[in-house]
């Protein structure tokens, strides 16, 4: 290995193996038993919890810690999976300081929460390591529903639909299931291929059928679904990128954050991901939070934020904010990119700073630039590949009630269906109200 | 910092935190430490008659109770007395005693219910120079099984028959360790006093089984698939204990009867509250067992604290002190009405003390959709619940009526002192006079 952090432009292997092991090993470790039992005993057991109201899937999250605290963690894992199918992603990955944690009466009161999440990773983990499946499906009612996406939404709605007795067939575009689990998640997050086995876990219900693959518009049309399926259920996320619309964008090494941290994800060997030795990356949510670490972790020398308001304005929680500046990740706000320079690839970028205006955000005359061997973009994701023929609201797909759209037995849910908040738990919610509100329809069908 | 010197039935000792008569004081090598470390006294741990040595089980002697965090909450024994020969206990007592003039050195006894077995033990005693003797009446396993310990402190007979037997056979101070395993203490407190008793020490161990083995279906301790009695103490056992000191400080029967105080003395605030009920001074085990001799250091800062801050000079100024406060329930003032009040600032809107009331008591907190806690005075009848399970301290206080203010919930004023013994619900009232 001959490349290091100070290796000019784009290259792999800034960082050797063991480094890059320590750096992309599980970033928040699982308690163990005793650390358990000392974290659930702090849980108060509050009536009509808000750290209940605060979780987008309603855990009942007192009576899952109360069964921690008891010595039954696969009683707690139960409570936990009854509402979110997915309690193992979600544990590692929900902003908890914006949910349960955040709502969480200890928080209130000394400004330590209850581990809730951690609590549930506890939890969640020894069920799914003890193999087998906590629930068992209905008789087959003879319907079938197509779900299309198998990232958060589509895996929660199939398997409820599957534990009702639905015969499911869940396609995904790419070759594994997981969405955004499997393909959009800061790796050290969910380490050891958690997404797949989790995926894995969840089929054992039975009763659905995987199809990889296969995209709406590309192996098939929206109306050959309907004519195929009694119900169809679109969790098809968000496909697309917005673009930064700068000259220069089609430089080389300008790219969606979400393409860097899918190689990432799936790259078999980090030491051949090449990573830029001084990287930018402009947006203030997960995407670019997740993207920005990661670089940083690679071994790049230089990696920046910057993000167009206030830093408290950032989607991304300050527990993530914190974890980039930790990681070595300089964070600016109040900046917007004005131009991107370079020959074949990216070289500098300029970016103004801004102010709040009458009219939204302005550009100040101020300006400054950063050198970037590569510019990851993080400013919003949209609907992708063929228009479905459904009415939208704004860029995603227009909703009712349980994820009703525009044409009937048709759902939609998750990141392309307005509404919720880009949060996995929040896609989860979704898929599994619509698979009720399906199994309503085709029972008083 | 305030004079912990303490003299006890004559006794002296530096402060009044004596170790009470177990494994801690089993041997001169733990004494010694017990002593460099601070404490003021030591009980040694209980000599049986001379012969074949005691013998122990060899599987686990001790089971237990924890908190969450594995604080030791209560400790459960099967251990018997001193397993050692009786005349290395005695010589090493002699040696420790010569060393440590001014600390109390008592030793613990049980022997069979003979005047003759009584008697030899008690000269080979006095050979040693110790201080005083404790007679172990409370053993509440083992030992009961062969008619000592607790068999004998069950019979307020026998513990009078015995304590004579002592107090005519020595010159020594007698303390007299009495078993809470009984309907009442003041029965074989009583019967320790007629019997010549210098003072009693209170508690012994309380009959216990601290868990059941939910695969083997056995008691903990488990020796071999089965499992006894044991006596349990610790922190668990200290309100048990100090409504026992109570009873007998507060007997006219037994009032002004020295009481060494036993029971989950944990910390220097357990130990001035068994104090406070009346010991003279206050006996340690179960905290010296969790976390060595040390502790000591505390309950001396905090007891000096403590007195300081009250303007004590003497332990005796705290001794007793709360035992005129200590009544019958017949006598509690009836007309003493207080309110919960929640103080919204200080409230984290965790709504236990709504469950509680809601659930279980009087219906008298209201819980408004934004998570704001109230108290229905209409419906409060003063329990304290909510007090107790609100986990933030302060939070939730009783408030007392003022003098005439009218109590929502009954509709009457406020009034003068009056007890059950006037009440007229109370169908053995005493007419007015």
């Amino acid at each position: 290995m001959t490349n290091s952090q100070l290796t000019p432009g784009v290259a792999a292997g800034r960082l050797d193996a063991a480094h890059l092991a320590a750096n992309f090993a599980d970033v928040a470790p699982p308690l163990g038993m005793y650390e358990a039992r000392v974290a659930a005993d702090r849980c108060y057991f509050c009536f009509d919890a808000p750290c209940v109201t605060a979780c987008p899937t309603s855990i009942d999250i007192p009576l899952f810690i109360r069964q921690i605290a008891t010595d039954t963690p696969e009683a707690a894992a139960r409570t936990i999976f009854a509402q979110n199918i997915l309690g193992g992603t979600c544990a590692r990955v929900c902003p908890t300081e914006n949910l349960c944690e955040g709502a969480c009466v200890r928080e209130a009161a000394e400004g330590k929460p209850v581990e809730i999440g951690a609590l549930q990773r506890f939890a969640t983990d020894r069920l799914m390591a003890a193999g087998g499946h906590p629930f068992t499906r209905a008789a087959p009612t003879g319907r079938k529903v197509a779900v299309v996406g198998a990232g958060p939404a589509g895996l929660s709605c199939a398997h409820r639909l599957a534990l009702l007795g639905h015969a499911v067939t869940l396609y995904d575009a790419r070759p594994k299931a997981g969405g955004l689990n499997e393909y959009g998640l800061a790796a050290y997050k969910v380490p050891g291929g958690f997404a797949q086995a989790e995926v894995e876990w969840l089929l054992k219900i039975g009763g659905i059928a995987v199809v990889s693959g296969w995209a709406l518009g590309r192996e098939g049309s929206l109306d050959d679904l309907r004519a195929g399926h009694d119900a169809v259920f679109l969790g098809i996320g968000l496909g697309g990128v917005n673009a930064l619309g700068l000259a220069g964008e089609q430089l080389d090494q300008v790219l969606p954050a979400t393409d860097f941290i899918r190689e990432l994800r799936q790259a078999s060997d980090l030491a051949q991901l090449p990573v830029g030795r001084d990287v930018v990356v402009v947006g203030g949510g997960m995407t670019a939070i997740d993207a920005a670490v990661q670089s940083k972790l690679l071994g790049a020398e230089n990696v920046t934020i910057v993000y167009r308001r206030s830093q408290a304005e950032m989607p991304a929680s300050r527990h993530e904010q914190d974890h980039a500046t930790a990681s070595g990740v300089k964070i600016i706000p109040n900046a917007a990119p004005v131009a991107i320079f370079g020959a074949g690839a990216v070289r500098e970028v300029e970016f103004a700073y801004t102010r709040p205006g009458p009219k939204g955000l302005e550009l100040t005359s101020q300006t400054f630039r950063l050198k970037a061997d590569q510019l990851f973009t993080a400013i919003g994701q949209r609907l992708a590949g063929t228009p479905v023929p459904l009415a939208l609201d704004g860029n995603k797909i227009a909703v009712t009630g349980a994820g009703r759209t525009s044409l009937p037995n048709v759902w939609a849910g998750g990141d392309c269906a307005v509404g919720g908040d880009d949060l996995t738990v929040t896609a989860v919610a979704e898929g599994r109200d619509v698979a009720m509100d399906i199994h309503a329809s085709l029972k008083g069908a | 910092m305030a004079d912990l010197n303490t003299t006890f039935i004559g006794i002296k000792s530096p402060n009044p935190f004596w170790l009470a008569s177990a494994p801690p004081t089993d041997k001169e090598y733990n004494v010694r430490r017990a002593y460099q470390a601070g404490w003021g006294g030591v009980v040694w741990k209980t000599l049986g008659e001379d012969g074949p040595p005691v013998v122990n089980v060899n599987g686990p002697r001790y089971g237990a109770i924890w908190g969450a965090d594995r604080r030791l909450l209560g400790l459960n024994n099967i251990e018997l007395i001193t397993d050692r020969p009786l005349e290395v206990n005695l010589r090493e007592i002699k040696q420790v005693k010569r060393d440590w003039r001014d600390r109390a050195l008592v030793v613990s006894l049980m022997v069979p219910c003979t005047e003759d077995s009584w008697k030899a033990i008690l000269k080979r005693v006095e050979e040693t120079d110790a201080d005083g003797v404790e007679l172990n009446f409370g053993c509440p396993h083992g030992m009961a099984e062969r008619g000592m310990g607790s068999a004998v402190g069950q019979v307020p007979e026998y513990i009078e028959m015995v304590t004579r037997w002592c107090k005519e056979n020595t010159r020594m101070p007698v303390i007299v360790k009495l078993t809470p395993n009984i309907a009442d203490i003041r029965k074989p407190a009583e019967a320790a006093l007629r019997g010549g008793a210098d003072a009693v020490s209170l508690i012994n161990t309380i009959n216990s089984i601290t868990s059941v083995d939910l695969d083997l279906f056995a008691p903990q301790p488990t020796l071999d698939g089965k499992g006894t009695h044991g006596g349990y103490c610790g922190p668990a056992v200290k309100p048990i204990a100090l409504n026992m000191v109570a009873e007998i400080a507060r007997n006219p029967a037994t009032r002004g009867l020295p009481i060494s105080g036993i029971g989950g003395v944990t910390t220097w605030r357990d130990a001035a509250e068994f104090m406070a009920l009346g010991a003279g001074n206050v006996q340690v085990c179960t905290a010296v067992m969790t976390y060595g001799f040390k502790i000591v250091q505390e309950m001396i800062s905090g007891l000096s604290d403590y007195m300081d801050a009250k303007g004590f000079t003497s332990t005796s100024d705290l001794v007793g002190r709360a035992v005129p406060n200590v009544t019958d329930w017949q006598y509690l003032n009836l007309n003493y009405v207080t309110k919960a009040v929640i103080s919204q600032a200080d409230c984290i809107k965790c709504g236990r003390c709504y469950a509680a009331c809601e659930d279980t008591s009087h219906q008298a907190i209201a819980m408004s959709a934004d998570r704001v806690f109230t108290v229905k005075e209409e419906e409060c009848v003063a329990c304290n619940l909510c007090v107790d399970v609100c986990p933030v301290a302060g939070c939730i206080t009783m408030r007392e009526l003022a003098p005439g203010e009218v109590d929502k919930r009954t509709g009457r004023a406020t009034a003068a002192y009056a007890n059950w013994t006037t009440h007229p619900n109370n169908p053995s009232a005493r007419a007015a006079e």
